[in-house]
């Protein structure tokens, strides 16, 4: 398990490349404590992601970090604001993007667009301009007089990106923004997303999906509350405590049942016909064989860990707890 | 306060309720059903009431009466087998007749001595109004007796003629404005919230005032607009007379809008649904109605109800309204009223205001 990087630039809030420090962060909701304790430096214009399971504190996390929630405890800086005293002007240098499409389904494109431009204390003149090139940007002058209500879920997010950028935030928030976009919508979306940080913003995105996770430049993972690991998914992957073995057998479901019994086992998850296996480095080929023999072995060979081994690694112990709610295969909801 | 963002909110709530049909027709439909009900139900000089005349008498002097009676107009005879008292009270409990009128057997001897009266009404006390008309047939002289001496003059200002709409119809902007209006401020928050459109608000620079006057300022138009349906359906169709200055009905009216969009902007940052926030509507619009002296007397009041009914926006602006277009008065005759309409007014929006959510806590 990677150990939390304490924050090395919480004490100077006014570096430069720090856009949000965070110490302590915590968020109560009566007994239930959503966030515990979670401590955060994230860098400049980079894609920094949050990780979890459904219930982890990804959403509270980054609600109170654009000022949305008070935090129970902590202290927060961001873009170098005190958080949440100072939250009211933070809200004109942040974008977020909601979960829920949340523009208004009975407002056109256009109206929409217009809407967020003045709310954002532009003016007519910048507005205008502002509008015309998100327009422009996002594809959408065929659409200007449909309702946001009727356009597809890809258009939704790609309006709800338009309206949340329009007055070029340093910080942008965007929680699960792909959650109901088909995968060339979110190919797209992504590209968008890297081009903003290629210019300069800082963006901040929830996921529980590992494709895209791996797309981020760091990612923080969560698990109930806590903050279990965080770094490049390159430091993530080669600090992960354990080997993954690619494993074949006749009897498929037998050997996987067998092996998640096996000590030193921490996950399994069947690929197609494979299974893969993440175990610690105490287990080697024949201390793997040994629980399958009989069961028809084919093939086994070790390969390179991913971020979903990462991920498995990472929220074992609470999962177990909770139940089967760790393992995932690529691309669909953990 | 930034103007800029206002205008935003006040364009962006126009444009959605251009799009909302149903509730684009309660704004013109609600105030011109109601008045036209109202208008022509509530009649309170009541004629034709269901009537039986039971004649144990049988005299020619009986039988003038049972015509006096008759020709008043305040009674229809109903065809009911009545021969007795007994079976006239009968007739009463089930309904078939509001009044039973019974010509006792000494009929003449009791207009010859005049030491009891000579004619008994029963009325069904179940309905107030009638046991009210009724009464006017105590006034009926009897045949033979000299006219009583009227010591008591009672002159009837502003409505001699006691037509129901004169009373009724300035009330009923009072009641229109509260139905209508609480209600679309009140569902206006909860559905942001529902739709998850407060989320991105919040997250914006818009300002608890900016989104509370965007929201209310549309519908002062709204409401003075139904103003203007009320004031012209009264005048066209129940020729209700304005007698005092129209520019102060519309003061009158503006303020009393304003408190009843602040109300309903309260009673939205209360509610979790739309549903809950229509109960709540609901919920305030009773008292109002009841104990604004619109449907019933102020005056008939026990002193808790009327120290609640002063808290009442509508009480007051009853009393306003009635005051300038039924007896011409000014605001300046009124100064309590209006004061008091405007301070609820200004605690109501302070007090929405302060309760708009600027986070999601």
């Amino acid at each position: 398990m990677t150990p939390t990087k304490s924050p090395s630039g919480a004490q100077d809030t006014g570096d430069a490349a720090i856009a949000i420090t965070a110490r302590g962060l915590t968020k109560r909701f009566g007994a239930l404590v959503a966030v515990d304790h979670v401590n955060l430096s994230i860098p400049r214009a980079q894609v920094y992601g949050f990780l979890g399971p459904n219930g982890s504190g990804k959403s509270t996390t980054l609600r109170m970090l654009c000022g949305l929630l008070t935090p129970s405890e902590g202290q927060v800086d961001v873009l170098g604001l005190r958080i949440p005293e100072q939250a009211e002007a933070l809200k004109r240098r942040i974008g977020y993007m909601t979960q829920k499409f949340s523009l208004y389904e009975d407002l056109t494109v256009l109206e929409n667009l217009q809407f967020l431009a003045a709310v954002h204390d532009l003016s007519r003149a910048q507005a205008k301009a502002r509008v015309a090139q998100a327009i422009e940007r996002f594809h959408f002058g065929d659409r200007l007089g449909q309702l946001a209500g009727t356009l597809s879920g890809g258009q939704k997010q790609r309006l709800a990106l338009a309206g949340s950028i329009l007055h070029e935030p340093e910080l942008l928030l965007l929680d699960e923004p792909t959650s109901a976009v088909d995968p060339e919508s979110r190919r797209d979306f992504w590209a968008s997303l890297f081009e903003l940080a290629d210019a300069g913003t800082t963006l901040l995105v929830s996921t529980h999906y590992m494709d895209e996770a791996e797309r981020c430049h760091r990612l923080a993972i969560l698990e109930s509350g806590r903050l279990v690991a965080d770094g490049t998914p390159a430091e993530l992957t080669a600090a992960l405590p354990g080997k993954v073995w690619r494993l074949r057998a006749a009897q498929t479901r037998a050997a996987e049942r067998a092996l998640r019994a096996t000590p030193g086992v921490l996950g399994v998850a069947q690929i197609g016909t494979d299974l893969r296996v993440l175990a610690t480095h105490a287990l080697d080929e024949a201390a793997l064989r040994a629980p399958v023999d009989g069961l028809g072995l084919e093939a086994i060979e070790p390969v390179a860990p991913n971020l979903e081994d990462v991920f498995v690694a990472a929220t074992r112990d609470r999962a177990r707890a909770a139940g089967a709610a760790g393992t995932t295969t690529s691309g669909t909801p953990a | 306060m930034n103007l800029t963002r206002l205008l935003a909110i006040v364009v962006k709530e126009l444009r959605q309720l251009r799009r909302d049909r149903l509730t684009f027709a309660m704004i013109l439909g609600i105030p011109t059903m109601q008045l036209l009900l109202f208008g022509f139900a509530i009649n309170l000089d009541i004629r034709h009431i269901d009537a039986a005349i039971v004649d144990q008498a049988q005299t020619a002097r009986s039988r003038e009466v049972a015509a006096d009676l008759e020709a008043t107009g305040l009674l229809a005879l109903q065809d009911v087998p009545a021969e007795t008292p007994a079976q006239l009270i009968e007739a009463l409990r089930q309904g078939r007749i509001s009044v039973g009128i019974v010509l006792p057997p000494d009929l003449d001897r009791r207009l010859e001595l005049r030491d009891r009266p000579a004619v008994q009404v029963m009325v069904d006390g179940s309905d107030q109004t009638v046991q009210a008309a009724a009464r006017q047939l105590a006034a009926l002289p009897m045949p033979g007796a000299k006219p009583a001496y009227q010591g008591v003059e009672v002159v009837n200002f502003y409505n001699p003629e006691r037509r129901a709409p004169v009373n009724t119809v300035p009330g009923l902007i009072g009641l229109i404005l509260t139905m209508t209006l609480v209600m679309f401020t009140g569902m206006a928050l909860v559905r942001e919230r529902e739709r998850g459109n407060l989320e991105m608000l919040i997250a914006t620079p818009v300002s608890p005032w900016e989104l509370t006057l965007g929201k209310v300022l549309p519908f002062v138009a709204i409401g003075l607009v139904q103003v203007t349906v009320v004031l012209l359906l009264g005048k066209l169709v129940f020729a209700v007379p304005i007698r005092g200055h129209l520019l102060e009905v519309y003061a009158a009216a503006l303020l009393f809008i304003i408190a009843n969009l602040s109300l309903g902007i309260l009673i939205s940052t209360l509610a979790r649904s739309q549903f809950q926030a229509m109960q709540l509507a609901f919920f305030v619009f009773l008292p109002q109605i009841l104990l604004s002296g619109f449907m019933f007397p102020f005056a008939g009041m026990p002193r808790a109800a009327q120290w609640l009914a002063e808290v009442l926006p509508m009480t007051h602006f009853i009393r306003l309204i009635r005051g300038i277009m039924v007896r011409g008065a000014g605001l300046a005759d009124l100064p309590g009223d209006m004061l008091a309409l405007a301070a609820i007014a200004a605690v109501l929006l302070t007090v929405s205001t302060r309760r708009m959510p600027k986070s999601l806590d």
